[in-house]
């Protein structure tokens, strides 16, 4: 890992096994699939449910400043706990929970390079037993937007090119074909891209183990589609989840400095009335 | 508790690409069907042998799939 950009923002398999009793260090599990953690996870670890504890339910919303001090409170996370994350779908809704992380300040979180899928593949143990946790006290920072692009920023790339658009869904997605991957609900109007993204799929980023390619492979990857770190960068999907995996790539393994997660991603933007909407695909996507 | 025999494959299911994976734990198969790209999760079944919950997997992810549709051109 020691080329990436900055390798302290992943650890090992192995790291977290030799740090299963460290406690300064706090696993947890997000995942697709809610549930399995309850068939078996890291030893010590907890979990998050993305649908209920990593956004406001109420509002379509990140979570508020205190809604994330609660959680943390309630995981038994300070201000200098070390975090772990990890997940199904090679870490999808652990980035997910990372970038929210880094935007509320925290200085120590990482991602388990692989995630549950290379945990289970190694046949490491797993654990059914919840752990008890002890409150703690949190203090979020001031929410970082530079981490953070919203319509009128993802508007603006598109129209005057003020950065580069990375569209990290699947081609189908991206040209049209469907709404939303199949067997999800299909949540917005129109198929179809922001006109000038680039479509580099998420899953490009990762070996066949889950975990992510070498430093090397994935300048290559994004530098072939022209994301080269030159100009910022806004990365969407459909929900904001898939391209906060995206986000962590350019950000923490290839070190671009102006990299922002457009989270109202697909899901906005094809459900407003009057946007401009391209279709079909890209050499990139056609290559996928 | 340690996963054994765990294993990947490729299907097609109804027109899609699905993956199933599947491994061994305690006296349980575990077999979790995804779509591939994206490779979101679909379904997730047990069984007494891996067949089985592969097959228990296949049948729900069926059905979800069988909501999917392509937009015409």
């Amino acid at each position: 890992m020691s080329n990436y950009a900055k390798p302290e923002a992943l650890v090992s398999t192995d790291w977290v096994e030799a740090h299963a009793g460290d406690p300064s260090v706090r696993v947890v599990e997000i995942d697709v699939n809610t549930a399995a953690y309850d068939e078996g996870h890291i030893p010590g670890a907890i979990a998050w449910a993305w649908n209920s504890q990593l956004c406001d339910t109420v509002r379509r919303d990140i979570l508020s400043p205190s809604a994330f001090e609660q959680l943390m409170m309630d995981s038994g996370i300070g201000n200098n706990t070390t975090v772990v994350l990890y997940g199904d779908n090679n870490n999808w809704f652990a980035a997910w929970a990372f970038w929210q992380m880094k935007i509320y300040g925290h200085k120590d979180v990482r991602l388990m390079n692989g995630g549950r899928k290379k945990w289970i593949a190694e046949a490491r143990d797993l654990s059914s037993v919840t752990p008890k946790t002890t409150k703690t006290q949190y203090k979020a920072a001031q929410a970082d937007l530079s981490l953070r692009a919203f319509l009128p920023q993802a508007q603006e790339a598109s129209a005057r090119s003020t950065a580069a658009l990375v569209d990290v869904r699947s081609p189908q997605e991206f040209s049209g074909e469907i709404l939303s991957p199949p067997g999800l609900p299909e949540t917005c109007q129109r198929g179809g891209h922001i006109p000038t993204a680039r479509n580099i799929p998420w899953g490009m980023a990762c070996n066949d183990d889950g975990t992510f390619k070498s430093y090397d492979d994935l300048k290559r990857l994004y530098g072939s589609e022209g994301i080269d770190g030159s100009k910022p960068v806004v990365a969407y999907c459909r929900i904001g989840e898939r391209s906060s995996h995206t986000w962590f790539v350019l950000k923490y393994l290839l070190g671009f400095q102006d990299v922002t997660n457009y989270d109202g991603s697909w899901t906005e933007w094809g459900n407003l009335v009057g946007a401009p909407v391209e279709r079909g695909g890209t050499p990139a996507a056609k290559a996928a | 508790m340690k996963p054994e025999a765990y294993s990947e494959r490729k299907i097609e299911l109804n027109g899609w690409q699905i993956r199933l994976t599947s491994y061994k734990l305690g006296e349980q198969f575990h077999c979790t069907a995804d779509n591939v790209s994206p490779g979101a999760w679909l379904a997730r079944a047990r069984g007494a042998n891996r067949r089985e919950a592969e097959q228990q997997a296949l049948d729900k992810a069926r059905k979800l799939l069988a909501r999917a549709h392509r937009q015409a051109s």
